[in-house]
């Protein structure tokens, strides 16, 4: 199982052991990450503006050098999945984009969206399997209750995101099942965090992931696993200290259960 | 100087969205996580760019306080996608001479040694050109 790997700017920097621990388990698992040679930001948010050509360019590099290379695209960061996974879709569906990216890119072979995006989560459920996966667990993660966070970006939109049901996801929770913890559900799983609006408005991510935090806990979580930095950030340093829990990269959970952290 | 029949032809162009699909349920300002920091919600913005009255959209807190989190797309009964009129709206604003909103000289007192590169990148890439 080889895929090319496109870590993101922040894996390189605050969030390294996002990355640390999905190429461990990844290792113990038999997926084999190459990592692009030379990838540049994705940019964080998707341009969702029609004639937003500039900032889609890093993106279809990097769909380029997978396509090159002759290999799926696995991403890891929730933000870079989204992005790339979105102008994937702009290539692959507006004519217009694809038209003005190629002009300006002029590759040797046209990108009209040919290669496959897929977050490490799916290629867990897709490529490995839980069953598989859960075989392979040697320090079973018994008693812990984790509630999963997936937020915006995974999901939404859901008819070019095609990751899980957008309203009703599983996937975390069969991953906390294969490693022998127990999920729990939650209200506000996928409601935002208040994202990069902590910046412009603290108050109103301040209020976002107290909410998130503290519908898991009212629903006995332990702790919160998640998929992105920003995430990360938002649920752990806006949320008022009453209601505060751990939040874990889910890599890092990962490794743990399969003796590699 | 444009009109805001214009700048409305604009920014529905830019946007992709097509406002007349609206059927002014109100789910998407409904289910808004930032509703209470919005002076005008997203079904609002979809009206107003349909009648042309930009003026006071482009004076809006909404543009910066809108999450993205694409929750009113997900949920919309007639896929209008009011995201998108707003990130339209705020980049008609932005993309003029001088009308960054977050400025780089800003940037040092808003970090914090936990804060992520995403953040910033994001924040720029809404707030600035
Ligand atoms: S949810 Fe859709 S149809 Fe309903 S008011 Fe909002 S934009 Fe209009
Ligand atoms: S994308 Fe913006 S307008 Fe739409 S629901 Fe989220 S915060 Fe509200």
């Amino acid at each position: 199982m080889t895929f090319s790997y496109y870590p993101g700017c922040t894996l390189k920097t605050k969030a390294k052991d996002l990355d640390m621990y999905a190429r461990r388990s990844a290792q113990a698992l038999g997926i084999d990450m190459q990592e692009l040679a030379e990838w540049q930001c994705c940019g964080a948010v998707y341009p969702q503006a029609k004639d937003e050509i500039a900032t889609k360019l890093s993106s279809v590099r990097a769909l380029m050098s997978a396509r090159d290379a002759g290999h799926d695209l696995m991403t890891l960061c929730s933000a870079c999945h989204h992005v790339i996974k979105r102008v994937n879709n702009d290539m692959a569906t507006d004519t217009d984009i694809r038209m003005k990216v190629n002009n300006y890119i002029k590759p040797e072979l046209e990108y009209s969206g040919e290669t496959k995006v897929v977050h490490y989560l799916e290629v867990l459920r897709d490529y490995v399997g839980f069953d598989e996966l859960a075989k392979k667990v040697v320090n079973p993660l018994k008693g812990k209750k984790i509630a999963a966070y997936y937020g915006c970006l995974l999901l939404r939109p859901g008819s070019v995101m095609q990751f899980d049901d957008a309203e009703n996801p599983s996937i975390m929770e069969d991953l906390i099942k294969a490693m022998g913890a127990t999920p729990v559900l939650y209200a506000n799983r996928n409601e935002c965090c208040g994202g990069y609006v902590t910046l412009e408005n603290r108050p109103t991510a301040q209020r976002r992931a107290t909410s998130v935090v503290s519908s898991a806990k009212a629903a006995g979580a332990d702790c919160i696993i998640t998929a992105c930095p920003l995430c990360m950030y938002n649920l752990d340093a806006n949320c008022d200290e009453s209601q505060k829990l751990p939040i874990i990269y889910f890599t890092e959970l990962l490794a743990e259960a399969l003796g590699v952290k | 100087m444009q009109t805001e029949k214009e700048m409305a032809n604009d920014i529905i162009r830019r946007s992709g969205v097509n406002p007349l699909k609206c059927m002014k349920c109100g789910k998407c300002s409904g289910t808004c996580p930032a509703y209470e920091d919005m002076d005008y919600h997203p079904h609002q913005f979809v009206s107003m760019v349909q009648k042309g009255r930009i003026n006071e959209l482009l004076q809006s807190k909404s543009i910066w306080t809108c999450l993205s989190c694409f929750a009113c797309i997900e949920r919309c009964p007639r896929s209008v996608e009011p995201a998108k009129i707003i990130e339209a709206v705020r980049l008609e604003l932005i993309r003029r001479q001088g009308c960054n909103h977050l400025k780089s000289d800003a940037i040092p007192e808003l970090l914090d040694d936990k804060l992520p590169q995403q953040a910033i990148v994001s924040a720029f890439r809404k707030y600035s050109k």
